[in-house]
């Protein structure tokens, strides 16, 4: 592996190889000194060019439980408010000594195209509505460990997904580990033209819901034009809303995901998003194993970089 | 004194093998013996001779946007793909809304030296929508073909009063077809790859369905129309049963549009952004078969060149269109495999019609203008460097058969290529 940009084309030996290694950064992150010392002395930098406080603070904490160096990138305080370019930002932090760069962006692509400029390990840390893969990463990881297995699980990827880097990602990442997935969304929020995905679509989800193992809600992605798909927010609330009464309809097995942040009052009430049947915050807990794993093998794996 | 010696010359009679020779700006023989040296003897054997190319659809950025191109670089370009003569969009900075500024390009073209470089008209002042340019000073400044191209003209009735206003005076309306409600400020064609990369696509039907309006337009004024790069199946549907019903209708294709379809988005390489943007295969198979039936009567570039630093970013983020000039003529024989007669038709005869160019598009005979190209057409090569100022090519590094080798305008030589 040299970068990981996209969970398109992974396969289930790739992905079952880094949850293998997730598993064992997980028991690390329970010791009493939660850290190792594999990549000491390389330095992981983070180009957020969009908000996020999970993503970033996930992969700071990886990178320093491996005992590797953070160098972290923040537009609203740099240069790029003074017209500087994407390629020069990325230029500059690899000047710097940056041995792997994560990247996010509000446009398709742009972690690939960083990869072109670059010769260390990109991690896509999230492309406009294309990839959020470690994000998939975990979300598989939080089932496995949860289930046992993803093989046969239903998972039902509720709300905007015709925006969602995160169902992309998802669906291919779980359908691949075995899972049935269907989404879950009125046509106007999803994706326009599905051939090929692996996936069941379902606008209705009170039939859909008695029937799932998962329910995988989205927020509204606002900023890439989410509100333009429903005509008011309480209309969407009462057809895809996650409220209490339809928490009750669950499969008693049945979990709640989230990739955050949560709406909460919109996609999830706030009697379910405190239930102990969610495991939203096992995705927080997970996601930083998950990164350890994947910055692992892009470091420190036999025909890695360094 | 020039020799264009043993080519497949196009002549008003049919496709003939036979020495031109050039005196002048004339060509002033045809098949007679040449004489037996010439100031410049060009070896056409196996190679195709005709009228230089007239390009309907090219953005020179001059003035306003010199670091993409200017109308000399972009003039070294033209030469240097076989055109004599080109026709450059009015969406520079400012607009080519008044006489003055139609004629400033016109005057650089004739001063550069190197192609005829014939200014279009905006249609709207500022290419705003909202009023009518000087139309009748872009007129007496040259300008015969009106549009507001990089935007469409959305007001159905401005445009319907364009057509009137201009009713009978050897002029025509062009359209570049994207309803902007539809077209959402997409990125690339709405299908199933826009769908998975998760970049807000643009629908055929933003450009069809400007097109069947407008066509019910051209019927009620009768005013000739054009159609700029034609994209989807659907229009060409659309310009085959106006053309049935007898409308002045006529259309171009980009050769990008020939050659590739919406899967090399993949890649998310800015040099694969153009609006309209590339389609399905199923839309590249019916626009090869238009362009091959007269469906569609020009291949025009819509060479749109974007610096190398305005390429280096997200897909999203880069500007609209490629380059086209220098590639047009081996894209369009690559992806058509068009013979000798029709691609004269497609490159020089009917785009110079459409533009109103008595001295270009003339097949060759003694006494017509010395406005002429050699073609290899079985050449192979592949593209890695232009005369333009931009290199924002989606041809770069893709293997093209058929090649340019010698332009001539007025009777001088404006490019020979060096083997």
């Amino acid at each position: 592996m040299r970068h990981l940009l996209t969970i398109e084309g992974m396969s289930r030996a790739d992905l079952e190889d880094l949850l293998d290694l997730a598993d064992e950064f997980v028991d690390v992150l329970d010791r009493p000194i939660p850290k190792v010392p594999t990549l000491r002395g390389a330095t992981v930098a983070t180009l957020f060019f969009e908000p996020s406080t999970r993503t970033r603070l996930s992969f700071e904490r990886a990178a320093r439980a491996l005992s590797a160096d953070v160098l972290t990138f923040a537009p609203g305080t740099s240069s790029v408010t003074k017209g500087e370019s994407l390629k020069d930002t990325a230029l500059t932090l690899r000047a710097m000594g940056a041995d792997l760069m994560v990247v996010r962006h509000s446009a398709t692509g742009a972690a690939h195209r960083v990869a072109q400029w670059v010769d260390v390990p990109v991690i896509n840390g999230g492309d406009g509505a294309h990839q959020h893969p470690t994000q998939a990463i975990l979300d598989a990881l939080t089932l496995r460990r949860h289930f046992g297995k993803l093989d046969g699980l239903h998972v039902g990827i509720v709300g905007d997904i015709r925006h969602s880097r995160v169902a992309r990602s998802g669906l291919q990442a779980f359908s691949t580990l075995g899972a049935r997935v269907t989404l879950i969304a009125p046509p106007t929020l999803l994706p326009l033209d599905m051939t090929d995905w692996p996936v069941e679509v379902a606008n209705d989800f009170d039939e859909v819901l008695p029937h799932l193992d998962v329910v995988y809600l989205l927020r509204i992605q606002q900023e890439r034009g989410g509100t333009t798909g429903f005509t008011s927010l309480p209309e969407y609330v009462r057809r895809f809303g996650l409220d209490d009464s339809r928490f009750a309809r669950l499969r008693p097995e049945a979990v709640v995901m989230h990739p955050g942040p949560m709406n909460r009052g919109v996609e999830i009430s706030p009697h379910v998003a405190d239930s102990s049947r969610t495991l939203i915050l096992d995705q927080v807990r997970n996601g930083v194993a998950a990164r350890m794993a994947v910055l692992f093998r892009l470091l420190a794996s036999p025909g890695a970089e360094r | 004194m020039i020799v264009i010696r043993g080519g497949s010359v196009f002549t008003p009679d049919g496709i003939v093998t036979a020495d031109v020779v050039v005196d002048g700006d004339r060509v002033v023989s045809v098949g007679d013996p040449p004489p037996p040296t010439a100031l410049i003897e060009i070896d056409a054997t196996g190679c195709w001779v005709g009228p230089g190319l007239v390009d309907l659809h090219v953005h020179l950025r001059e003035p306003g946007q010199e670091w993409k191109e200017d109308i000399a670089s972009g003039s070294r370009a033209a030469a240097a793909g076989g055109f004599t003569a080109v026709v450059a969009m009015p969406n520079t900075v400012p607009v080519i809304d008044e006489g003055h500024r139609a004629r400033f390009v016109g005057e650089r073209g004739l001063k550069v030296g190197l192609c005829d470089v014939v200014p279009a008209g905006a249609l709207t002042l500022g290419r705003e929508g909202q009023h009518l340019a000087h139309l009748d000073e872009l007129i007496e400044a040259g300008a015969r073909i009106f549009t507001d191209d990089g935007d469409t003209l959305v007001d159905a009735g401005l445009l319907r009063r364009a057509m009137e206003y201009l009713a009978g005076r050897d002029c025509v309306i062009a359209q570049h077809a994207e309803d902007p409600g539809l077209a959402e400020d997409g990125h690339m064609h709405e299908g199933s790859v826009s769908s998975r990369l998760g970049m807000r696509g643009l629908p055929a039907l933003a450009e069809e369905t400007i097109v069947a309006r407008d066509l019910a337009l051209v019927e009620l004024t009768g005013a000739p129309y054009h159609v700029q790069h034609v994209s989807t199946a659907g229009t060409v549907e659309l310009i085959r049963q106006a053309k049935g019903a007898g409308l002045p209708v006529t259309a171009e294709v980009a050769p990008h549009h020939l050659v590739f379809d919406h899967r090399e988005v993949e890649s998310m390489d800015p040099n694969f952004k153009m609006y309209p943007p590339l389609r399905t295969p199923d839309d590249v198979a019916e626009l090869r078969k238009a362009v091959l039936d007269g469906t569609i009567d020009a291949v025009a570039t819509d060479h749109a060149p974007h610096a190398d630093h305005e390429q280096e970013v997200p897909f999203e983020e880069a500007p609209r269109g490629v380059i086209g000039l220098e590639t047009a003529v081996g894209a369009t024989i690559t992806a058509t495999d068009i013979d000798q007669r029709r691609f004269f038709e497609r490159l020089s005869i009917n785009p110079a019609r459409i533009a109103r160019l008595g001295e270009h598009g003339v097949p060759v005979t003694e006494g017509s203008p010395a406005n002429l190209v050699v073609i290899d057409p079985t050449a192979v090569w592949t593209p890695e460097r232009f005369h333009s100022r931009s290199q924002n090519s989606p041809f770069l590094g893709r293997k093209l058969t058929g090649k340019v080798r010698a332009t001539i305008l007025r009777g001088r030589l404006t490019h020979r290529e060096t083997e």
